[in-house]
């Protein structure tokens, strides 16, 4: 039987010895693909060490909006860049091994979680939010909507100005752009379209010169 | 739970908020060629704000929401004179922005924003707060600098500030959480106490390295003031002027708060490296100066010398140092928004007037322009009995106070050599002939010609009597 706060402590630093080496491969793997699926894994042992200090919405919400949205983004954005039709699935292949890696650690991290968590103990300290008897989540927006209101405000108006400063400097007004407009197309009549012309037939006239010296009207 | 009294302390940051927003929408519904009416209204919101942080300011220091929020004199002096400048700002830069199709809402509106940040920082009470204040300055600074994308030179300066900036922001933010290991607080009120109680005195001062790397980025002070030439040149003249006026008072703001209401009892710590900043900066700012050959960066360099100038009242530590600073802060804003106000009105369409030698027999061309800038230059090179001379002499007084008598001494040396690079500037007016064929002259615009005439004047004005200025200096950082 293992001293319980041994392995926790090993585990911690298990984790921190993974999250820098993984950030240390951001920087300096050439291949971009594999500085991403690092950057997951950056991100991946962080939440680990978050969920060990038991603050489980933010492990929770790095994985769901960092890991799960941008960096699947980036990852989408990295291989389009200069795509080739007959690299992708050689890429696949190519990418296999490191992406093994990436998902065999963070099986071992998540592995080693269940089994701090299997043995019921406190980890850092007292924790506030069990001390008044709320969920971790619910601390988290009691804190952010009490004791935290005005930089939460603040960061909300610096994400204002993130769009802003978006549209500014990306929104291009062109002018002389041909649009459909289906409203117009919808409510055209065949009377708009197809005019009928009455007129008398005409006889051709007789040409009044050799071809190539015609005089053009 | 945040109450009225709360609400009521914050009533000039609320205010502008909710006026940016206006003008933001307003803008969006606006067709083009009402948008000078924004420009005045854009004007009057920064003046109405003036009124409301004087008009509002309690008699002693309060807090609002749990602390986060200083109000206290130190804020208010900021707060005003970072709202009449950013006014001056958009004085002259109206002009300039119409005749480069750069008159947009979003100049307005992203300058205000960027107050709105000077406004929380220099009146944080909080470590976060310090840090979304100053995230909220620089993202609209990013913005603005890159605010004309079809120019190449812009982009690459917004480039480098973004990427230079978040990593003083990554640096700060370091600092801070190394702060809030050894203390295990973050409100600075608190840390005051806590910094001599820590257990982990080296993790503490560690954290205050990387807060002083930080601050020195933000301040534009070698050995990190690379992004200062590349941004100041490349970016229009009229984000220029904000970026070298508003944002040094809050840098000083920032500065004062993180190291005397925060770690102002680890002074004997941050004194000797400000010091080295200080000569560094001096040094770099006035040396390079010399060489340059464009008015932009000749400023820039000349911007990095003086908020050496700017260390030197810092390192005294002490209500002395810091209002002889914050003197200095004004005076270095005042003096900015002249320098550029005055690039800008004589630049016109297709003509940016960014070379020294552009200037050359402007004397001849227009006096009037030739002797305003002459003061600005005498005033920035702290000529007798100009702004800029008071505000070198009282921060050269605050180091020798300190016990710094070498630093006074550098400090003095490199004014003189400084004296050089201004005056080639007056020389190129007075005494060079004109170039054949060019044409320069004064923006014909009324407002802009006035008030930069009075923007000049009062560097005149207030060299003459500074008494009033420095005393509500002093007055802040004595109650």
């Amino acid at each position: 039987m293992i001293d319980t706060s041994v392995f926790q402590l090993v585990c911690f630093y298990a984790f921190a010895a993974v999250t820098v080496a993984a950030a240390l491969g951001v920087i300096t793997l050439r291949n971009t693909v594999h500085a991403v699926l690092s950057l997951v894994l950056t991100f991946f042992s962080t939440a680990c060490i978050w969920l060990l200090a038991e603050a489980e919405f933010l492990a929770i919400a790095l994985i769901v909006v960092y890991v799960g949205a941008v960096m699947v983004l980036f990852l989408f954005v990295v291989m389009m860049l200069d795509i080739k039709q007959e690299n992708v699935r050689e890429g696949f292949i190519k990418y296999l091994p490191v992406g093994i890696v990436v998902a065999l650690v963070m099986l071992g991290e998540m592995l080693a979680l269940i089994g701090v968590r299997s043995m019921h103990q406190a980890v850092m300290g007292a924790d506030p939010a069990a001390a008044a008897g709320m969920s971790n989540t619910e601390w988290l927006g009691h804190a952010l909507y009490t004791q935290f209101l005005l930089p939460f405000e603040i960061a909300a108006l610096i994400l204002t100005v993130g769009v802003v400063a978006a549209v500014v400097l990306t929104l291009r007004q062109r002018t002389g752009v041909r649009h459909q407009q289906a409203a117009q197309q919808v409510r055209v009549n065949a009377r708009d379209r197809v005019r009928v012309v009455k007129m008398a037939a005409e006889v051709p006239a007789a040409p009044l010169s050799a071809p190539g010296k015609e005089t053009t009207p | 739970m945040p109450n009225l009294n709360d609400i009521l302390i914050l009533l000039p940051e609320l205010y502008l908020v909710v006026a940016a927003c206006l003008l933001l929408l307003l803008d969006a519904f606006m067709k083009a060629e009402q948008r000078p009416l924004l420009h005045w209204l854009s004007i009057a919101v920064l003046l109405v704000g003036v009124y409301l942080v004087v008009e509002g300011q309690p008699s002693q220091a309060v807090t609002a929401f749990n602390g986060m929020f200083v109000r206290d004199g130190v804020a208010e002096i900021l707060k005003v004179f970072a709202l009449v400048s950013t006014a001056l700002v958009f004085v002259y830069a109206k002009p300039y922005l119409i005749d480069r199709k750069l008159f947009l809402g979003e100049f307005y509106t992203l300058t205000i924003f960027a107050v709105i940040g000077i406004m929380v920082l220099v009146s944080a009470g909080n470590l976060i707060t310090v840090y979304l204040g100053l995230e909220l300055l620089t993202l609209s600074s990013y913005a603005l600098v890159a605010l004309n994308r079809d120019s190449r030179l812009s982009s690459e300066a917004a480039i480098k500030y973004f990427v230079l900036g978040a990593l003083a922001s990554g640096m700060l933010l370091y600092g801070m959480s190394m702060v809030y290991g050894a203390t295990g607080t973050l409100s600075l009120a608190q840390l005051h106490g806590a910094a001599l109680q820590t257990t982990m005195p080296h993790l503490l001062v560690f954290g205050l390295i990387f807060m002083i790397v930080g601050i020195g980025f933000k301040l534009g002070a070698a050995p990190f003031h690379m992004w200062i030439p590349d941004v100041y040149q490349g970016s229009p003249t009229a984000v220029t002027i904000f970026i070298g006026s508003a944002p040094k008072l809050a840098a000083f703001g920032m500065a004062y708060r993180l190291l005397d209401s925060g770690l102002g009892e680890l002074s004997q710590h941050w004194q000797l490296m400000l010091a080295c900043l200080a000569v560094l900066s001096l040094a770099i700012g006035n040396l390079v100066a010399i060489v340059q050959t464009n008015l932009k960066r000749l400023l820039a360099y000349s911007t990095i010398s003086h908020m050496g100038y700017l260390l030197l009242g810092l390192v005294n530590a002490g209500p002395e140092g810091y209002a002889a600073a914050l003197f200095y802060a004004i005076s270095y804003a005042l003096m900015g928004t002249a320098a550029f106000g005055i690039i800008l009105a004589l630049a016109r369409a297709g003509f940016e007037c960014e070379e020294i030698d552009d200037l050359k027999g402007l004397n001849q061309r227009s006096p009037w322009a030739a002797f305003l800038m002459m003061l600005v230059m005498f005033s920035l090179a702290g000529v007798p009995p100009l702004f800029g001379f008071f505000a070198k002499l009282l921060v050269l007084q605050a180091a020798v106070h300190a016990g710094f008598m070498w630093l006074a001494i550098v400090g003095a040396v490199f004014a003189i050599i400084g004296l050089y690079y201004y005056l080639r500037v007056v020389k190129v007016m007075y005494f060079d002939k004109p170039v054949e064929g060019t044409e320069i002259r004064l923006q014909s615009d009324v407002s802009v010609r006035l008030v930069l005439s009075l923007n000049v004047l009062a560097l005149l004005v207030l060299g003459l009597s500074w008494g009033p200025l420095f005393g509500w200096c002093q007055r802040v950082f004595v109650g």
